[in-house]
């Protein structure tokens, strides 16, 4: 079989199989290494001779480091050394970039970035010698800018352009033209970014907190000027990625040359602020959405332009319109996004890049299409559904909005809601409701796993995969004991070893389908032999419960069939059905808010998603990936705001106390319905990714839902009291 | 975090007068520490001197200073009489930090001025002399009353603003002697010393909180935040009102992080004495509470939300 996986595979095998576990909300086999506390984490390994190091942050916005008095820092009490070198890294690598990113730190790009490492032999040790360490610096900051702008922009791709935009808007029975802005967010984890690194001899041991380990080992091989194979990572347990641990960070690479140089291993921890201030951040955005419409609410112009920004050199920009391509009709089009290039920490992947902004503005732009047409909104965006994919004609795979919409409207009882703001109050609260589209791409990545079915009868799945609190032990211990018939509890997962065959990663929502799919091949090489012990053909062979057999043959132990254990590994290689076809995943928001009439608080009464995103592996772990997506666009649509000084872009809030993300209390009952589907062209396990569809969109229903409750339309995220209060009503007025 | 030392006073006459900074529950100090926005060079754990009773003391009560917040806010009496002051505490952090938070630490902790935190910028509270990188920075949650050029931070917390409103004292001894403070009097305005948030002397350490006869009425905190839990107020109000047939009777309010200390402004709860209810009323009262109020730009806000707020607790407390 072909590694390349570019023919749909149609063959439903995951419904055929008899184990019936896959697609069971099963929990999480290292579940409860985690609530007591006996998973180890990166920083947690207690090895032998164990130096600790502490980064310090550069006191300058931009410029150069020109002296670093280490001679005072090197007198201090269990000191073993200060390193800042060219190959200490200046920027955290890109996901998926396999290569060094920025590095030598005698050069400044943005406040606070990691400039030099301080070893002891204790943390306070090392903590206060870095709070001591004098560095002399050239400032170059009146240089700087520190806030984007589009005179200082340039266009990130190509726009996509056809028709003519201009005159459909023009000839359009109803227009909305209306300017969005989203601030940065952080991507900080509850674990923070750690490292451990041992070398003996020329070979490297990193333990570390990371999501893709063999885009990892080359970044790091490749910072260290070493081959890869003399670098093994270790991160079987990762406290949450969200895209800041993608790619290595300061920690590692500093980590490892501070160890070669001291002959024992060394350990960095940043702290939370360092996380906040030198990783990475999701793009600000501005944006510019304009929608026309025919008196049916058939769109005929569709506009979606943004503003992004990074720092000077790097490539990624917020990929703002990724949804806007493909998710709605208009024939005149315009998408485009420029970026500025401006002095803040990098811009890179945060959870659901591009659509967790771009898709919040885009659908409270579509609510404002519905009230200018008297359309219902979730009957305009049904009207709104193309056949192909506008301008490039790509048929969809699976599509199940219109489900979506029907299941999460019937669920939420949307046919109580007033079209008219301001009909509901109670007491000093407002009450309003609003929907909203999700929309996420697809992907399927390069992964390989290796499947042992043991001569006992145990399935060993293996890959340097990672479970950054996803479920990929669940997920993949499920996919195997389904395929060979095994009961849950006789399967195991290895992850997070970069020695194992290369899964596919955590990012991009693709890791389940993809490393999952990898697992699926190698599970299928072992069916092909046992159906050979068994005398029938591979399609024919039925397992369950540890049994064998086919049509007309009784059922054997499999452990009979075997007389040494039987390893397989499986690849899987995206082919060009990504391109042929679109397999997007869907969904939609459904939104109750209590606005109030005197301070502009909103508060989240119940939320309903309807998700469609192929099969459903564990209807317990999708279900949480839906549900923290949904509360991370809560967080966007109501308090999350990166804040930097102007005056020299630092991160002014930059911890979990000043930062907002939602807590427990604005997080009422929260609703997801899973819509079970199959689709064959994204991977032949048929399912896709569901990390992040549940983040896009999901703002723009609370937005919505503000404005039917007390009829102010804010475009400006997070919505908070003060961008509210102004805008009220007057509280004592009678409700209408 | 720097190295220092750490004693353990056995009573209280050994943390009077001592040079060392006093620890009790430590949510806010080891923070700071950890920070290197505070570095002390001892500490002194007060922990096991005892001051943790609440009793009764005339028509008033008596809560040691060691009592934590939690055993505090959930005192039957306390919920009882003075209502006020259990919910401002609820209101409060979590029930973790609660659980370690004392009355007198609560009293004490710093401002939460991202320039204060960070330990970098120019800030004349954390290092005098230095300036202030609030004003014309980020300054959402900054002061709109008392502020100074030297500084623009507020006091942060709830429990302090509703003692303020139920004209509380704070009993200390300092090597002076014992003295009872106005809650209203202890924590100062900026002025050009923004580094004492308080009145209290070297080697002074606070021994009780003091309840005055409970005031009755209808009591309520009014906490406004960007979340429902787990943050700072954006402006809050502590309101105490007794009616009689249909107009106010007496009225004591105070006001949370619109100014460096609790606000409190008699001239407001006089002005409302004797009148009805009503949404002119609130807004002749906000206008007298605001009418020296100053935004830094990101707070400016703060003027129209404090109006607001006040309009709504005015509203409940006041209503049927």
């Amino acid at each position: 079989m072909s590694d390349t996986y570019d023919t749909p595979d149609t063959r439903d095998m995951l419904d055929r199989t008899r184990q019936g576990v896959i697609g069971k909300g099963l929990d999480r086999p290292e579940g409860p290494l985690k609530v007591a506390g006996t998973a180890t984490y990166a920083a947690e390994y207690a090895r032998p001779g164990c130096a600790e190091g502490v980064l310090v942050g550069a006191a300058i916005s931009k410029g150069r480091v020109t002296a670093i008095h280490r001679d005072a820092v090197m007198a201090m009490p269990g000191v073993l050394g200060v390193y800042s070198s060219e190959r200490m890294l200046r920027r955290a690598a890109q996901g998926t970039a396999g290569e060094a990113p920025e590095q030598d730190v005698s050069t400044v790009d943005f406040p606070m970035q990691p400039v030099a490492l301080v070893v002891a032999e204790t943390f306070e040790q090392a903590t206060a010698a870095a709070k001591a360490l004098r560095i002399d610096y050239d400032d170059q900051s009146d240089d700087a800018r520190f806030m984007p702008s589009d005179d200082n922009a340039e266009p990130a791709d190509d726009p996509v352009e056809a028709g003519d935009l201009d005159r459909a808007l023009r000839e359009a029975a109803h227009v909305v033209d209306a300017q969005f802005t989203t601030p940065g967010h952080a991507s900080a984890a509850m674990e923070p970014h750690a490292a451990i690194a041992e070398w003996e001899g020329r070979d490297l041991t990193l333990w570390g907190s990371l999501q893709m380990l063999s885009f990892n080992v080359a970044e790091l091989a490749d910072s260290l000027g070493i081959d890869p194979k003399h670098v093994r990572i270790l991160s079987p347990y990762v406290g949450g990625g969200f895209g800041s641990k993608l790619g290595i960070s300061h920690e590692a690479v500093a980590a490892a040359l501070a160890a070669q140089d001291l002959g024992r291993p060394v350990r960095v921890v940043m702290s939370r602020q360092q996380v906040f201030q030198s990783i990475m951040r999701r793009s600000e955005t501005e944006q510019r959405i304009r929608l026309g419409c025919g008196p049916d609410g058939r769109l005929t112009a569709f506009a979606h332009e943004a503003l992004v920004s990074n720092l000077p050199g790097e490539d990624f920009s917020e990929p703002v319109t990724q949804a806007s391509e493909f998710l709605y009709a208009g024939e005149n089009r315009l998408l485009a996004v420029r970026k500025s290039d401006i002095t803040r920490l990098t811009a890179g992947s945060v959870r659901a890049p591009g659509e967790a902004v771009g898709m919040q503005a885009l659908e409270v732009a579509m609510d404002e299409l519905a009230e200018a047409a008297g359309i219902d909104p979730v009957e305009l965006r049904k009207r709104n559904l193309p056949d192909a994919v506008p301008g490039e004609g790509t048929p969809y795979s699976s599509r199940r909005l219109v489900q979506a919409l029907d299941a999460g409207a019937a669920a939420f009882g949307w046919d109580q809601r007033s079209a008219t703001p301001c009909a509901r109050r109670e007491g000093e609260w407002w009450i309003g409701h609003g929907v909203a589209s999700a929309a996420r791409v697809n992907i399927l990545a390069k992964a390989e796993a290796r499947v042992t079915l043991t001569a006992d009868g145990h399935v060993v799945v293996e890959t340097d995969h990672t479970d950054i609190g996803t479920g990929s032990y669940a997920v993949l211990g499920q996919i195997a004991a389904e395929m060979l018939g095994q009961p849950i509890d006789r399967t195991t997962v290895q992850l997070g070893d970069s020695r194992l065959p290369s899964g596919a990663g955590s990012g991009g929502s693709w890791g389940a389908s993809s490393t999952g799919s990898a697992a699926f091949r190698a599970c299928e090489a072992i069916r092909a032999t046992l159906a050979q012990a068994v005398g029938c053909s591979a399609d024919d062979l039925l397992l369950q419960d540890g049994k064998a057999w086919a049509e007309g043959v009784d059922p054997r132990p499999v452990t009979d069939l075997l007389t040494e254990d039987l390893t397989r590994t499986g690849r899987i290689e995206p082919g060009d059905l990504m391109e042929k076809v679109n397999q997007s995943t869907y969904g939609a928001f459904f939104c109750e808010v209590a606005v109030n009439a005197f301070t502009g608080e909103t508060r989240i009464r119940r939320m309903t998603g309807a998700f469609g995103f192929g099969r459903v592996l564990n209807a317990k772990t999708a279900r949480s990936q839906c549900l923290g997506g949904m509360v991370w666009g809560i967080g966007s649509a109501l308090t999350e705001a990166l804040q930097f000084d102007s005056r020299d872009g630092h991160l002014v809030n930059h911890d979990l106390a000043e930062y907002h993300v939602p807590v427990h209390a604005d997080i009422p009952p929260m609703e997801v319905i899973l819509l079970e589907e199959r689709d064959p062209h994204a991977s032949p396990i048929q399912a896709k990714g569901v990390g992040e569809l549940g983040i896009c969109g999901a703002a723009g229903a609370v937005a919505n839902a503000i404005y039917n409750a007390c009829g102010v339309r804010l475009r400006d995220f997070p919505m908070t009291p003060d961008r509210l209060l102004a805008h009220l009503p007057d509280p004592f007025a009678p409700a209408a | 975090m720097k190295a220092f030392d750490y004693t353990r006073a056995d009573d209280l006459s050994q943390a009077v007068g001592s040079p060392a900074m006093l620890i009790a529950g430590g949510t806010n100090l080891l923070d700071l520490m950890k920070l290197e926005v505070a570095t002390p060079d001892a500490l002194l754990d007060i922990n096991r001197i005892g001051l943790r009773d609440i009793a009764r003391e005339g028509a008033g009560l008596r809560i040691g200073a060691l009592v934590s917040n939690s055993d505090c806010a959930a005192h039957p009496r306390i919920r009882a009489d003075w209502p006020l002051l259990s919910r401002a505490i609820l209101a409060g952090a979590s029930p973790q930090l609660r659980n370690k938070a004392t009355m007198g630490g609560n009293l004490c902790q710093r401002t939460r001025c991202g320039y204060f935190m960070d330990g970098h910028s120019p800030c004349n509270k954390r290092e005098p002399g230095t300036g202030c990188a609030a004003q014309g920075g980020v300054n959402r949650n900054h002061a709109i009353l008392g502020a100074s050029d030297a500084c623009i931070a507020t006091y942060p917390g709830d429990m302090a603003v509703a003692l303020s409103a139920l004209r509380a004292t704070v009993e200390t001894e300092g090597p002076d002697g014992v003295r009872e403070i106005a809650m209203r009097d202890f924590h100062r305005l900026p002025k050009d010393d923004p580094s004492r948030d308080n009145v209290l002397k070297p080697g002074e350490v606070i021994t009780a909180i003091r309840l005055p006869a409970p005031f009755g009425g209808r009591q309520l905190y009014r906490k406004v935040r960007d979340r429902a839990s787990y943050a700072f107020a954006l402006v809050s109000v502590a309101a105490a009102i007794r009616m009689d047939a249909g107009r106010i009777d007496a009225a004591q309010l105070a006001f949370g992080s619109i100014a460096h200390k609790p606000w409190t402004d008699e001239r407001v709860e006089k002005m409302l004495v004797g009148e009805r209810p009503s949404a002119a009323l609130f807004d002749k009262a906000a206008d007298l509470l605001l009418e020296d109020a100053q935004g830094q730009g990101d707070n400016d806000f703060k003027i129209l939300l404090t109006r607001r707020t006040l309009a709504a607790a005015l509203a409940e407390a006041t209503g049927e």
